[in-house]
Parts: structure tokens; sequence; C-alpha cells
């Protein structure tokens, strides 16, 4: 039998998710052994798009599509892929769920040009010069640019498989998802790959895995404020931890550390908005209705990672 | 045909829809525009509810709960109202009209207030005309 022919596209993203697939060192040379990687653009592999867009319809069996779809390019690319591939998984938050970069969708495309290359403090750009999608140069070379457009998640342009979370995915749960595709164990398709617990459930600081009952949080606090106490569930401290409605694939990396979940884990099952569903488990765990108002900008807390799959997917009225 | 609010009412069993139970016993009218649902507690509803209706293009959504203290499952309510102002505020920073959502207590024995409660918040919604996200009511 011929190799599982794998690719992996990098969209509107940081590389992070390609950096969490290194990560996985010694087990990637296993991995690199057992896999046929044909694409892995832009980062690793020297491919083309017109080398992909070569191949036959459904020749490749896996391909990780990681990062939002911000541009044109990263549009046409993810339906080459889902043409290409027989299976499709959205690769971390971005591509599953919008992702940081996902907050673009607060302001116009017209405001971020502005503020990158005309208003910035630093920026030198007197004759207000902007990036055109298409120029001319020296009266003879077409010159093109991808267009922008509000940060997608990948479903919102082609039917996505399967989804895995995290900003990037933990090395260990990457081992695992590519385990689960080598050995074909995965779950019902349009299903997110992951154990299905939340952070609080592996997280050594949650008083109810010590018999203990979870307390509210008196009081609200940026994480500068104070040193948290090690061994205290940081919610009850009143630092604002996303625990409870994030995957916890993970690990529980960042409450261990004393730094609050941030949710790039993406929902736990069952979860539409996620957004939503943390602004439903922050205020019940909080003593009074007062302590609301002192929390800082909730869209950045809550949509840090999902504005774009929120039930608006963007501000209106920008 | 002219615009006619959408109005979606979130009430909970013990109260709220007592109350407008108690509305109709005793002939106070309110705005046909209301369409009630029932919950077993104000506690129960989750912000994804408001956002679905206003999603789906309600013109306002209005939750009603037992007063401080009556709450049948004691602190459903309190949980609602934390529930309930953070969603106000991150709705409104995204830029939905924070008028357009309403919490209020209305108990049982107050068909009255619910009848007003109901004129008021139909009149409201008719001065901010039709839910961007929708068109209003179809």
């Amino acid at each position: 039998m011929s190799k599982p022919k794998l690719a992996f596209y990098l969209a509107g993203g940081c590389g992070g998710c390609d950096m969490s697939i290194v990560d996985l060192s010694e087990a990637l040379v296993d991995v690199a052994t057992v896999l046929d990687i044909v694409f892995w653009a832009p980062t690793v592999a020297d491919a083309k798009y017109k080398d992909l867009e070569a191949m036959p319809s459904g020749s490749i069996d896996v391909g990780l599509f990681s990062g939002n779809v911000r541009n044109s390019e990263h549009e046409h690319i993810a339906k080459v892929l889902r043409d290409k591939c027989k299976v499709l998984i959205a690769f971390g938050i971005c591509a599953a769920c919008g992702g940081i970069k996902g907050l673009v969708n607060l302001h116009t495309t017209e405001q971020l040009l502005d503020t990158a290359y005309i208003n910035t403090f630093s920026t030198d750009n007197p004759d207000k010069v902007l990036p055109q999608v298409s120029y001319v140069d020296n009266g003879k070379y077409d010159l093109t640019l991808p267009a922008l457009m509000d940060a997608r998640k990948l479903d919102d342009v082609v039917p996505v498989d399967f989804y895995v979370g995290g900003c990037p995915p933990h090395h260990t749960h990457v081992a695992k998802a590519v385990n689960a595709i080598l050995t074909g164990q995965l779950p019902p398709a349009g299903s997110w790959i992951t154990m299905g617990k939340a952070v609080c459930e592996v997280c050594d600081k949650n008083p109810v895995l010590q018999g203990k009952p979870k307390k509210l949080a008196n009081t609200v606090k940026r994480i500068y404020e104070g040193n948290p106490d090690p061994n205290t569930c940081l919610l009850e401290q009143g630092y604002l931890c996303l625990g409870p409605v994030t995957q916890g694939d993970c690990g529980s990396k960042c409450p261990s550390v004393d730094i609050p979940c941030r949710g790039c884990g993406g929902p736990i099952p069952g979860v539409k908005d996620y957004g939503l569903r943390a602004v439903s488990a922050i205020a019940s765990m909080l003593e009074n209705e007062e302590l609301v108002d002192k929390i800082p900008d909730p869209v950045h807390l809550f949509y840090r990672y999902t504005l774009p799959s929120s039930f608006l997917g963007k501000k209106l009225k920008r | 045909m002219a615009w006619e609010p959408r109005i979606i009412v979130i009430a909970c069993q013990w109260c709220t829809y007592q109350g407008a139970d108690l509305a109709g016993s005793l002939r106070y009218s309110y705005p046909p525009t209301i369409h009630i649902i029932r919950v077993p507690c104000s506690g129960r509803v989750e912000p994804e509810f408001i956002a679905e209706a206003l999603r789906r293009g309600a013109d306002g959504v209005f939750i009603g709960g037992c007063h401080f203290g009556d709450c049948h499952y004691k602190e459903g309510n309190y949980k609602a109202i934390r529930r309930f102002k953070l969603f106000k505020r991150l709705a409104t920073d995204l830029g939905v009209e924070p008028d357009r959502i309403q919490l209020e207590w209305i108990s049982g024995s107050e068909g009255k207030r619910f009848s007003e409660a109901m004129t008021e918040f139909d009149a409201k919604i008719r001065e901010l005309g039709p839910n961007p996200l929708k068109g209003g009511a179809q």
C-alpha cells in the first residue's frame, strides 16, 4: 500500500501551527516515514500553487489548513485543497474559529490600512501610498496582490471534516491527532478532534477535583495585579480564566503556571458560540453583579480567538 | 405591509409567565407583537438564546424573572442579571443597540406591571425601528 499523502497550508496565520508539527521532533521523523508530504506551503516544502492545482481531485488523503481566510488567495487555495483532499482538517483555532487575527473584524479594511500605512507614529508615508490589488510597473509588468476581506473561519468557505483547536495545538495533542488520522480512529465527520474535557477538568488548581467546593470570585483582577496563589483556582482569586468552556487538550498548560486560560483550545463540545458561553460561565462565577462592570473590554477577552465564529461574526457599524 | 415589531419575551414560569397569565385574567391589554417563551427560570436563559433571537431577526428581546429573594431555585435570578449585564456590554461593544434587550423582574401578582412593561418595551422597539440584522419581522 502506498503511503498516505498529506498537504499542509498556512493561510491567515502566523506559522505557529507549522511549528507545533515540527515540535513533534523525533515523532515527526516517524511520521515522515509513514506519510508522503506532497505540499507544505509556504513554510516547509518548496511547493508551488500550480503543482497543487495540477494534482488530480481527491488525490491527497489528508489536508491540514491552518490560519483563517483573510484574502482572496486564502479563499482560492482553500477551495483547491477541498477539491484535492479526501479529508480536510481545520488545524488550529484560526482555521476552526477565526483565531486571534479574527479580531480584525472589529475594524474595516480601510481603518486597518490607515493605521498600518499612514497613521502610525513611526510610519513615513507622506504620499499616503496604500497596497493595491493590481499595479502596472514600468508600464509593462502586471503586479497583483490578493484582495483583503473580513476574516472568516475555514468552514465559512468550504466544508470541513474535522477541527483541531489550540494556538497552536499542543504537540502532544498533534501527535494524538496524527495518530488518529493514521489509524483511522476518527470521530464522526464534522467534529473536533479532542478528548472532550474542559481545561478545568485537567487543571491541578480545580478545587472540585480535590473534593472542595468552588467559591465565587469577590473581585476582578488583571493578570499584572498581584501574584496569584499557585495552589488556588485562578477564577476564585478573581483572575478571569476561561478554562470552564475551553477544550483541555493542552493539559491546562497556562493555568499550571498561573496564567489564566485565554480560550485558544476552542469551545467544549456542544457550544456554538464560544464567547457567549464564556460570558455565561464567568458571569455566574462572580459574587455580585457590580463585578461585571469591572471586566475590561469583554469583546477582546471573550472573543479573543473566536470572533469570526460568533453570532455576529464581526462588529456592526464599524 | 407596514412593519410591525416582533418581540421575544423569555419568561420564568414561576413569576413573569404567571404575571402574563394574570394580566389576561384581569383583562389588561398588551401589544400583540409579543411572543412569549416559557422557561423554568431566568437563570436558564443563556446569552446564546438572546443572541440567536437577535440574529434571526427579533426586534427586541425581553427577559422576565422573579424579584430578588423570590427565585424558586434560590439564585437563578442573581445568575441571570450577571449574565445579562455582561452580555449587554459585549453586544453593545459589537454594535447591537443596547435598548433592544431588557431584563426586568415581574412577579406572578404583577399582571398590571406585565402589561405596562410590554407596552413600554413595544413602544421603545417601535422607536428603534426594525432590527438591522434581518430587516425586522417577516
